[in-house]
């Protein structure tokens, strides 16, 4: 049994090697997803520089992020002038059909009222695109909470009309790869239902190549979708860990009336099978035989590769509603995720988590929000797992201990594909599942003396 | 107008066509409100500057995400201690912002000094420290008393100013430093080299040049860098500054303190490496061995890669760069190395050249050429089409511009791993290029319909 003194941490301690990101980046891959959207940062140049060459180095796209460039002026007499001046820059350079204004540390430390500047700049301009802003102080949040945060403000300053049902569904995707979201589609898509999906960087993300120069990348969910969301008979939102009020399926019931789905991200049997019987009550429809032969084929395969990962133990870390999901997969097969860390600090980590584990106490899993890498190196020289499973940001760790780091979920930036990794689903699940598979069992061959050349 | 791509009206002057007449270009300013500019902010000036010192701790007082994104970013390489790539942050809360942020900084910095015994510690200040008012001087000061290690503040405060600016905060830092070692038993032929990261190992490949030559390198300014060498840094001869954006302050601070003179140089390409090294022996010349030395050196370096190089020469001669840096000096030395390999430059521009930097960028460029001052995504990308570029050199974020249309790319910043500085530096760079632009991939990309006959796109399945 760990110490808890160890993990205690008082308010004044700092932070070493986060593992967590600052809130408006949250926001700037939640912008990605609107249909000709760009993302417009209150604040000085800094920070839009830094997400977008972070965004950059996971995605490998362009990401084009302005900044309102604060200057000391501004950090004095407020950011009045320059957000205006931004936003009609902006419009100008890039012909938008979404302004998304995420606010900084700085501009939420001065006072700026964005709402206010915006309203006032309403009635001095006409405009035919649409402008959303969204209050994203760092110092209260992580990238995940601006994630939630951003796609809520979005639906609440867009869909505010009530509309007659047109028997669709509303899907609210967690921070996910872009090649989770296209599966997604594939899903809703094969049970012939129609669906409104929210955000969709599956392309914006992860795209072709151009022909020519594209200002704002192809693809997105686009304005009038989410106009016509009200028009659904309900939402299925992905993850727990979000409060009602950052919860967009909420929000649309409370507004609309609209039946709301909170499910886990769905990657395992069981959080698959949850989501599908979900899709398959509102649509009335079977689950399409492709995946029940997806199904099939990951039975077979927990099966074969059982003993290779029974009793294992793992250090998992990453967003909290990630690390949630993760930690239920990783139990199905019959690992234990020893430590389960988060930066993030909703409060719910430990309580999502240990009510959806069976045996989660004598298996004894640590869960830590809150945490950075320091901690989670210190714990895990103590736990000794067996591998690491998380983002990049772990590889230092796993380099010095010389245990392996299974990179999945974001950012990925050490290595090649991070957009297309599939984490969910039957099929994401059989990715994974081989993924684990092979690596234990690479490091049981390299390290035999005798390296056996078969199973 | 050389396009009819719209450009911000604020930026018209901020492009250039060589070949226009008046040559009148406006640099130096604040980017506008509401460009995607490809630059950074006072913060990261600084932390680049002094990122590569290793055993030194580095704490960024602020919100998480400023050091977040600076974690263990840097190609800078150390031969001892890495303190330098870890993240530490005070990672302000709400409660902080709102009482100030004194508190926890001080107890920070004792955590982590206690934790790690660095030899210094660098607390950077970031935007919202400069809002919240901390009196971070006041604290350095009774943690440097209290830990006895020099405790530095950079007021690196991100709206204040430009990346320039977070150079000269890093430089006023080092100056903190400097002057404050035992400088006994230092040759007369001594130098320190200012403006030089390590990135990929570069610092210990010059410095084993000028060890050929018989010249003492007293600091590398910061390359592997550890405190006691800054302290030492004074009894130099003198300062061989590259890069002249980030350290020409401290050069010039270090001339009126300590009568040091200095040259500027770039260890980029055989043609300024070999005269950076030319340079600095004739300054030496009352010691008639280090030309001798320097001469067999250079010659010897050159051999060993010259006909390599002149196969690289061959395959890209007659291809079209563009080049989006930081610094211009930078780009001074591109060019004439990209000329070396038969190439010619269609596009250059700098996040932070000044008017003198882009005279000189007009001179050395053909008519035609394209200059651009802090520039953007849709101008960087409309022009490297347009200008038909083979290859683009640029930092992480052009890298994307490039290939998304199809464009060769070569990383020339910070973040890359590999050494491109020195003799060898100049092979890796070929190598690079050649592997880049010669791919045989390219003729399956977009804009080049004429190289690959798409079968699909004929009969309308695409
Ligand atoms: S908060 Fe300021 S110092 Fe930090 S990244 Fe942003 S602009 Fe730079
Ligand atoms: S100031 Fe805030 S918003 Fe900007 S990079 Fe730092 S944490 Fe992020």
């Amino acid at each position: 049994m760990i110490e808890d003194t160890v993990v205690k941490k008082d308010s004044y301690t700092s932070t070493t090697n986060a593992c967590k990101l600052c809130t408006p980046l949250g926001a700037c891959i939640a912008f990605k997803g609107i249909k000709g959207a760009i993302s417009l940062m209150h604040g000085s140049q800094g920070c839009a520089t830094y997400i977008r060459r972070y965004l950059i180095s996971h995605f490998k796209e362009p990401i084009d992020i302005a900044s309102s460039n604060f200057s000391e002026d501004t950090a004095i007499f407020g950011g009045g002038a320059n957000l205006k001046q931004a936003v009609l820059n902006v419009s100008n350079q890039y012909k938008p059909e979404l302004i998304g204004i995420s606010t900084t540390c700085l501009s939420e430390t001065i006072g700026d009222d964005v709402g206010l500047i915006i309203k006032s700049m309403a009635t001095e301009i006409d405009h035919d695109y649409k402008v959303v802003h969204v209050s994203t102080p760092s110092y209260t949040g992580t990238h995940e909470s601006g994630y939630r945060g951003t796609l809520r403000a979005i639906v609440e300053q867009i869909a505010t009309e009530e509309k007659s049902s047109d028997r669709s569904v509303n899907f609210i995707s967690a921070m996910l790869s872009p090649a989770d979201m296209r599966y997604f589609k594939e899903i809703l898509e094969d049970f012939q239902i129609r669906y409104r999906f929210l955000p969709d960087y599956s392309e914006t993300l992860d795209g072709a190549l151009w022909d020519e120069y594209k200002k704002i990348p192809s693809g997105g969910t686009t304005i009038d979708e989410i106009a016509n969301m009200s028009k659904a008979i309900g939402t299925i939102e992905l993850g727990y860990i979000g409060s009602e009020s950052e919860s967009v399926s909420k929000l649309l019931k409370e507004k609309f009336n609209i039946k709301d789905y909170r499910v886990g991200i769905p990657v395992g049997v069981e959080a698959t099978d949850n989501l599908l019987k979900i899709i398959s009550e509102i649509s009335g429809n079977n689950v399409p035989a492709k995946f029940l032969n997806e199904r099939g084929r990951l039975l077979d395969s927990y099966v074969d590769g059982h003993k290779y990962v029974f009793g294992k133990r793992c250090v998992l870390y990453g967003e909290e509603d990630f690390v949630v999901a993760i930690a239920c997969f990783l139990s199905e097969i019959g690992i234990i995720p020893v430590l389960c860390g988060s930066g993030g600090k909703s409060g719910k980590l430990k309580k999502v988590i240990s009510s959806r584990i069976d045996g989660f106490d004598e298996k004894q899993i640590k869960v830590m929000d809150g945490v950075d890498f320091s901690e989670i190196e210190e714990i895990s020289k103590q736990l000794k797992p067996d591998f690491f499973i998380g983002n990049s940001k772990g590889y230092s760790i796993s380099r010095e201990m010389n245990i392996p780091l299974i990179r999945i979920g974001f950012p990925v930036h050490d290595r090649f594909g991070g957009s297309r990794i599939l984490h969910t689903g039957y099929r994401g699940t059989q990715a994974l599942f081989d993924l684990i598979v092979n690596t234990l069992l690479k490091e049981k061959q390299d390290r035999s003396s005798t390296g056996y050349s078969y199973l | 107008m050389i396009t009819d791509l719209k450009i911000l009206k604020e930026r018209e002057r901020q492009v250039y066509l060589k070949g226009e007449e008046p040559f009148d270009m406006k640099c130096d300013v604040k980017s506008t409100a509401g460009s995607v500019s490809q630059r950074a902010c006072v913060f990261c000036g600084s932390r680049v500057v002094l990122y590569p010192v290793a055993d030194a701790l580095h704490l960024v007082h602020g919100p998480i995400g400023c050091a977040a994104y600076t974690w263990d970013i840097r190609g800078a390489l150390s031969s001892g201690p890495e303190l330098h790539r870890k993240s530490f942050s005070t990672d302000l809360t709400e409660k902080e912002v709102i009482f100030g942020g004194e508190k926890k900084l001080y107890q920070a910095l004792n955590e982590l000094i206690e934790k790690h015994s660095p030899k210094a510690a660098f607390v950077y200040s970031t935007c919202i420290v400069g809002i919240i008012g901390d009196d971070v001087g006041a604290v350095a000061k009774r943690v440097a008393k209290e830990k006895d290690i020099p405790v530095i503040p950079v007021h690196s405060e991100g709206f204040k100013g430009t990346k320039k600016d977070g150079y000269q905060a890093a430089c006023t830092a080092l100056l903190k430093l400097v002057g404050k070692g035992d400088i006994k038993g230092i040759s007369k032929t001594s130098i320190n080299i200012l403006g030089e990261f390590n990135i990929g190992g570069e610092a210990w490949m010059i410095t084993e040049y000028y060890k050929k030559m018989g010249v003492e390198v007293v600091s590398v300014l910061t390359g592997d860098s550890r405190i006691e060498n800054i302290k030492k840094a004074h009894g130099a001869s003198l300062n061989v500054v590259q890069c002249s954006g980030s350290m020409l302050y401290l050069a010039k601070k270090m001339e009126e303190e300590y009568g040091i003179p200095f040259i500027r140089v770039s260890y980029f390409g055989l043609e300024d490496t070999s005269k950076a090294l030319y340079d600095v022996a004739s300054i030496f010349k009352d010691n008639t061995d280090v030309m001798e030395k320097t001469k067999i050196l250079v010659k010897e370096e050159v051999l060993k890669i010259y006909e390599d190089l002149l196969f690289y020469k061959k395959h890209l001669t007659g291809k079209r760069a563009a080049i989006y840096v930081g610094g211009a000096f930078k780009a001074f030395s591109l060019i004439k190395a990209l000329k070396f390999l038969g190439m010619k430059t269609v596009l250059v521009g700098s996040q932070t050249g000044n008017d003198e930097d882009y005279e000189i960028l007009r001179d050395m460029c053909d008519d035609g050429t394209v200059i651009l001052d802090d520039s953007n995504p849709i101008e960087l990308s409309k022009y490297i089409v347009e200008k038909k570029a083979d290859l683009f050199i640029g930092g992480v974020k052009e890298r994307p511009i490039a290939y998304k249309m199809g464009i060769g790319f070569c990383d020339h910043n910070h973040e890359r791993k590999t050494p491109l500085a020195g003799f060898k530096g100049m092979y890796n760079f070929a190598d690079e290029v050649y592997s880049t632009v010669m791919s045989p991939v390219w003729k399956f990309c977009p804009i080049r319909p004429e190289l690959y006959d798409n079968p699909f796109l004929k009969r309308g399945i695409l």
